[in-house]
């Protein structure tokens, strides 16, 4: 039955991705100022907050593990900063092609493109102390203490920067500028997006947290028979 | 209130079941003999004692009070496998840290009387590195039996010391014991051990094969009871 | 309080261990040392660049010289089992966390103390300008840096990679901190006047110690018993 829905939840989110590009590559025209390289906007930003809601849900379960050691907070906390990892390399390499498009540079050191570099750092270590630890308790403990510092880390860094520079270009989003920047078509477009990938990111979370499920099913019956 | 209680514990590393269901309940004032092969989960069930690990499953309690809690944890003294003393440290130096450490209303005086007990009163001073081995082990001792712990967990306490070092934890022990101090010893000597144990406990791959006081035959027969309840 | 007479035992003992040997406190030393000469050849010496970079060049010595420091915070624990000889005693997790991290803090504001003035020889630059200043940010950043590195040589302490993950975990999770001691350092240093909005940089680095020791005391228990 839950496969079912994972299936279903999977094939809903492809096709409404693919009904996107249909409207980002083929309905929409192209954007006045920067021509057709603009529509890499519309996988830019979704990634950004998928990423971002996923490292929050990350922090959150780690600070469940803490208070309940439930192992599923753990499952879940893994999950999400391997997904969000994922979405924070897109974020990474679409701002990267655009500044290339745009400003004919690879990389520059503006605010959020640096932020991103870093929290991609920060949760590799994640993922590089929990295979460093061989002892599933232990991993999960030490883990979600350091998801909890990460977290905390990532937002103050993303203030931090913001004083210290900004290159970006300023927000286009109504919800950010009020309004009056952007095209609502557009805008909808993002929107649709982000909603879009959201659904596939908690699709591949919730596939990432089955196997881990039934990499402790097989952990105990290892023990079961280890243990004769 | 019994000294030291296990109820159906287990302990998981990873795959690995280094405890399974074990179950006893040590009265005070006893000495248990913790027996087994290496492996067999001995020094598991002794860090759980000490609050130095938890259970997977199960409970664990100390002098009445879940093991780890920090009042159970004053008036217990551990000699692990390591000798846990400081080796840039002097002997007074580490004895005083953990005088400190526990709270000890004379500490100073403590300190000195357990420096002479030990015969270390001549190198108080000295860092601990330029020790011999068996002056390590009797500094360890003194650091076990500074707070006059009410629980003394030994692991393999025997080992690798000389004939006077032995000399002196016997009847260290045996004072401890006399004033109502409660003992879990793990060792693999038992003829040492079985001289002072009033209960002996025997573990197989983790599971507690036997419990109870200890039998006379093990006094003149030392592998009796892995002869008997272990295997072969 | 029982708290922090506990937390001063530790940090005197760990203090008055590495003062025995100073092997920390020399390697350490020696890596600044090595660290500045190396930048010498990396930037002109005398130009107005090095004014500008001074602060940046002052924390990377710092925080590179001082990793050898932050890592021996735990790891001093593992000969001879003392780890588990401290856990057993009636001492809370908090309170050894607290007293590693001040022998640490002492530890590295040695260091910095000794890498200040030959930096100012090397590469010509007057710290003593506004002193006062330049030294709450010396102190300031280098508790944030401290506890960060001292949580994360208790999260590592059992790995066979600690030396190779404790910089790797450690350092981007600095960065807000090492932003605001730079920006601020090579103000002092330069003896520009500080602005209205580089205020905002102090404030950055007290929530940054605040937030981060209140998070370490609160978590270290959880990472220290097993």
């Amino acid at each position: 039955m839950r496969e079912k829905i994972l299936y279903g939840a999977g094939i809903l989110g492809t096709l409404w991705l693919v009904r996107n590009l249909y409207v980002i590559c083929l309905v929409l025209p192209d954007e006045t100022a920067q021509g057709a390289i603009y529509r890499n906007l519309f996988f830019h930003v979704p990634s950004w907050f998928v990423s971002f809601t996923a490292y929050f849900a990350a922090g959150l379960a780690s600070i469940a593990y803490v208070a309940k050691r439930n192992p599923v907070a753990d499952t879940l906390a893994v999950a999400c900063v391997e997904v969000g990892l994922v979405f924070t390399c897109v974020g990474l390499a679409t701002g990267s092609i655009w500044a290339r498009i745009i400003w004919g540079i690879w990389w520059t050191w503006d605010a959020r493109l640096t932020w991103a570099l870093i929290t991609a750092v920060i949760y590799a270590g994640y993922l590089m102390l929990r295979r460093a630890i061989d002892d599933p308790t232990t991993r999960a403990k030490n883990a979600a203490v350091l998801c909890i510092f990460s977290f905390v880390s990532v937002m103050i860094t993303y203030k931090s920067i913001e004083w210290w520079r900004t290159q970006h270009p300023d927000p286009v989003l109504s919800f950010r500028t009020g309004g009056g920047t952007i095209d609502p078509a557009m805008e909808s477009a993002v929107f649709q997006n982000m909603l879009a990938l959201a659904l596939l990111a908690a699709v591949m979370i919730a596939v990432r947290m089955r196997q881990e499920a039934a990499l402790r099913e097989v952990d105990s019956l290892r023990r079961m028979a280890h243990a004769r | 209130m019994s000294a030291v209680v296990l109820n159906a514990v287990w302990k998981y590393f990873g795959d690995f079941a280094a405890v399974q269901d074990i179950s006893l309940a040590l009265p005070p004032a006893s000495c248990l003999a913790l027996l087994g092969r290496n492996g067999a989960g001995k020094t598991t069930v002794l860090r759980m004692l000490a609050g130095l690990s938890t259970p997977s499953q199960g409970r664990v309690e100390v002098l009445g009070m879940p093991s780890g809690d920090v009042r159970a944890r004053a008036r217990i003294g551990i000699l692990g496998h390591g000798i846990g003393v400081y080796d840039e440290l002097s002997a007074a130096e580490n004895l005083r840290l953990f005088a400190g450490l526990y709270e000890l209303p004379d500490a100073d005086r403590a300190v000195t009387r357990w420096l002479e007990r030990t015969w270390l009163d001549h190198v108080r001073d000295s860092p601990a590195r330029e020790f011999s081995r068996g002056m390590r082990q009797r500094l360890a001792v003194a650091r076990a039996f500074l707070a006059q712990p009410d629980l003394l967990l030994l692991d393999e306490p025997f080992t690798s010391l000389d004939d006077r070092a032995i000399a002196l934890l016997q009847s260290l022990l045996a004072e401890a014991l006399a004033g109502g101090t409660s003992v879990v010893m793990s060792t693999h000597q038992v003829r040492e051990a079985m001289e002072m144990a009033t209960h002996a406990a025997l573990l197989v791959r983790g599971k507690l094969a036997h419990f109870g006081p200890r039998p006379p035959e093990m006094l003149n027969d030392p592998g009796w009871l892995y002869r008997t309840y272990g295997e072969a | 309080m029982r708290f922090a007479r506990q937390s001063l035992r530790i940090a005197a003992k760990d203090l008055r261990a590495e003062m025995r040997t100073k092997e920390a406190l020399n390697a350490a030393l020696a890596f600044g040392v090595v660290i500045l000469v190396i930048f010498s050849f990396v930037l002109d010496p005398g130009s107005e660049a090095i004014r500008e970079m001074s602060g940046g060049l002052l924390w990377l010595t710092f925080v590179f010289a001082g990793a050898l420091i932050l890592n021996r915070a735990f790891a001093r624990e593992l000969p001879n089992d003392c780890l588990d000889t401290l856990l057993a005693a009636p001492l809370s997790g908090a309170a050894l966390f607290l007293g590693k991290t001040l022998a640490s803090f002492v530890l590295l504001i040695i260091v910095e103390g000794i890498c200040l003035p030959i930096f100012g020889v090397l590469y010509d630059i007057n710290w003593l300008l506004q002193p006062g200043l330049l030294a709450a940010v010396l102190l300031l950043a280098t508790w944030g840096i401290s506890v960060i590195g001292t949580v994360f040589s208790a999260l590592t302490v059992n790995l066979r990679l600690r030396e190779l993950m404790l910089p790797m975990l450690v350092y981007p999770i600095m960065i807000p901190a090492l932003m605001a001691a730079m920006r601020l350092t090579t103000l002092l240093v330069t003896n520009e006047p500080i602005s209205n909005d580089d205020w905002i940089w102090f404030r950055l680095l007290i929530g940054f110690d605040i937030i981060f020791t209140s998070l370490a005391l609160g978590l270290v228990e959880i990472v220290l018993i097993g």
